[in-house]
């Protein structure tokens, strides 16, 4: 099984994104706190990755010919944990123990934690850097895979990522696929307001990458993204810059006052779950 | 370590040091150019999983004689320390050794979440190679990596390697490619001086060596300290002290039983020389581990002050904090009362 999406009768994108959202709401109920706004913003982007774009085996999670996913923003674990369920490479039962001790799921993501987890985030900046050492190690090997990195757009402060960024260019890594989630939101507030970085596709552009910007929760807006990464013949690296609305798929946590580490409080997260159903079936 | 003498304008001679190209070797000294680039190719050719890699340090690391004989091996990442090493990462993690080089400042102090994050956390088969280890620059604190080592102790799954020689660098090559996981090499480029292989030493990862007997005192040095303890040694026994030198290259993991066979004997002075604050360096993880084991002879440390040290020509600020070999034998005569 390599491109799950593809086979007959497979769930719909949508019914993946609503699954991977289902599965981070559920390891928040057990911690009782998690970055559940930031999962529910990026769930359509790893729905369309691992459903729709990549090449993985979900029994053999370090198969030499898969394609890489990065997760510079460690933070973002609680998603991409929900989408390793969602793909079957971590067993759904384990949901149970996230964020608990011994778990192969803990808060932040590291490699030598969780099957198909490629790197240690949680310092932010680090991803992009390891992407392109890992493009340039796929090309020595000749390998046809390709290195998906997600960063945030609070990353983008960091100088480490531009110094990837005009790396990744110079040694030309069309194998490489950055996506940035931007949610407009750091810690301290808004990311634009922390330090600015628009006009993002300019600046992008002006360093040599392929730029695309997209509804990052509007399917067919990142399913054309991912395929036309995919497609461009450019000797360009290439990045999605995503735009999502944090909490999506659960409208009060939607409207909740935007904050990096939203409150949930013990009784919202039934409600949760069933405010995502309830938009499930509208 | 030539100095330049020119005249100044009142006519008296001025010592000046190249900053970053000086060679550490004394006038007249024996010496071996770029042990590390043409060890490093030897190795490359029966290791097509070696690559180079360099933040714009690849003359001045000794990487440009592996660049020139694998070009498509090489990798120029720019200057940018942080990515360098990330990306380092992002090799090993696809089956390849980097061989990274800098200057030991720059991966020590800009780049080491990077390290720590991405290659030592990972366990990732990274070699980071460094010059300037110490006060090996006349440059400035910008450039003097003093606290590298101590820096470097302190992150887990690091092997850390302060090698004397040309001879130790070229051994330990090879020997650090055999190893898996990471390890950080304090580098001595350039004509390097050229002196252990004259007692028959061979370098094993992990090993301290013996490489002089001696009654009276026992020097514990590392990197180019063991070479100044040699030359000490011969001069005190000029004044009938008979110093014995082990030299450890590899600063972690320590070995401990060679250190403790050695301290336990009785009767002598016990110091510990390196080219590295006396903070967090060899000597304090010298003197915890005798501590740890009940062992308690006269202790001394020879090494840099924890300041920032000055700037000038490297034989007037090796006299100054005391590492030159006039220095280090002029210390070990007053802690024995000669």
């Amino acid at each position: 099984m390599e491109t799950v999406g593809t086979i007959a009768n497979a769930p719909t994108l949508a019914q993946r994104a609503y699954n991977i959202r289902r599965n981070a709401l559920r390891m928040g109920e057990v911690q009782g706190q998690g970055y559940i706004a930031q999962a529910l913003d990026i769930a359509d982007v790893l729905a369309v990755a691992y459903f729709h774009a990549m090449h993985y085996r979900p029994e053999d999670p370090s198969w030499e010919g898969r394609d890489r996913f990065l997760l510079s923003n460690g933070h973002y674990a609680i998603a991409l944990y929900a989408a390793l369920i969602e793909a079957g490479i971590i067993p759904e039962a384990e949901l149970e123990t996230y964020g608990s001790d011994e778990s192969r799921l803990p808060m932040s993501g590291m490699a030598s934690y969780t099957p198909g987890m490629e790197m240690s985030g949680g310092s932010l900046g680090l991803g992009l850097s390891i992407a392109a050492g890992m493009a340039l190690g796929l090309k020595r090997k000749s390998s046809r895979a390709r290195v998906y990195t997600l960063f945030s757009d609070g990353e983008l402060d960091e100088g480490s990522v531009w110094e990837a960024i005009m790396s990744a260019a110079h040694h030309r890594l069309d194998n490489l696929i950055a996506i940035v989630d931007v949610n407009n939101q750091q810690a301290d507030g808004p990311s634009t307001e922390m330090m600015a970085f628009e006009p993002l596709v300019d600046k992008l552009t002006a360093f040599g990458w392929f730029v695309q910007r997209v509804d990052g929760n509007d399917l067919n807006a990142v399913i054309a993204a991912f395929d036309a990464a995919k497609s461009n013949a450019e000797p360009r690296p290439r990045i999605i810059v995503a735009d999502t609305l944090m909490g999506k798929g659960v409208p009060f946590l939607e409207q909740r006052e935007k904050n990096h580490f939203i409150r949930v409080e013990p009784h919202e997260w039934q409600l949760a779950l069933g405010a995502l159903e309830a938009g499930k079936k509208s | 370590m030539k100095p330049t003498v020119s005249a100044t304008p009142s006519g008296k001679p001025r010592l000046t040091t190249s900053a970053m190209i000086a060679s550490i070797a004394a006038d007249g000294q024996r010496t071996k150019p770029a042990p590390f680039g043409h060890a490093l190719v030897e190795l490359a050719r029966n290791r097509a999983d070696v690559v180079g890699m360099t933040a714009d340090l690849g003359k001045y690391t000794d990487l440009h004689i592996f660049a020139k004989a694998f070009p498509d091996r090489y990798y120029q990442m720019g200057m940018a320390e942080q990515l360098l090493f990330g990306a380092a990462s992002g090799l090993a993690a696809e089956g390849f050794t980097p061989f990274a080089t800098t200057y030991a400042v720059f991966a020590s102090r800009r780049a080491y979440d990077f390290i720590h994050q991405t290659i030592a956390e990972e366990d990732r088969n990274v070699k980071i190679v460094c010059a300037l280890p110490g006060l090996t620059s006349g440059y400035g604190p910008s450039h003097q990596a003093a606290e590298d080592l101590a820096l470097f102790r302190a992150m887990p799954n690091m092997t850390v390697i302060d090698p004397c020689d040309a001879h130790e660098i070229e051994q330990l090559v090879p020997a650090i490619a055999a190893h898996q996981g990471p390890i950080y090499v304090r580098l001595l480029r350039g004509q390097v001086p050229l002196v252990l292989d004259e007692y028959g030493y061979h370098f094993e990862l992990g090993k301290a060596a013996l490489i002089r007997e001696g009654r009276d005192v026992l020097i514990i040095s590392t990197g180019i300290m063991t070479m100044r303890a040699l030359e000490a040694a011969k001069e005190l026994a000029g004044d009938r002290v008979d110093a014995a030198v082990l030299h450890v290259p590899t600063i972690k993991p320590l070995d401990a039983e060679t250190i403790l066979r050695e301290a336990r004997k009785p009767g002598r002075l016990v110091v510990v020389a390196e080219n590295h604050t006396v903070i967090g360096g060899l000597g304090e993880a010298v003197a915890a581990l005798l501590m740890r084991s009940g062992v308690h002879p006269v202790f001394r440390q020879i090494g840099l002050p924890d300041e920032f040290l000055a700037a000038g020509a490297l034989p007037t600020l090796h006299d100054r904090y005391g590492i030159s070999t006039a220095e280090v034998s002029r210390q070990m005569k007053q802690w024995l009362g000669r």
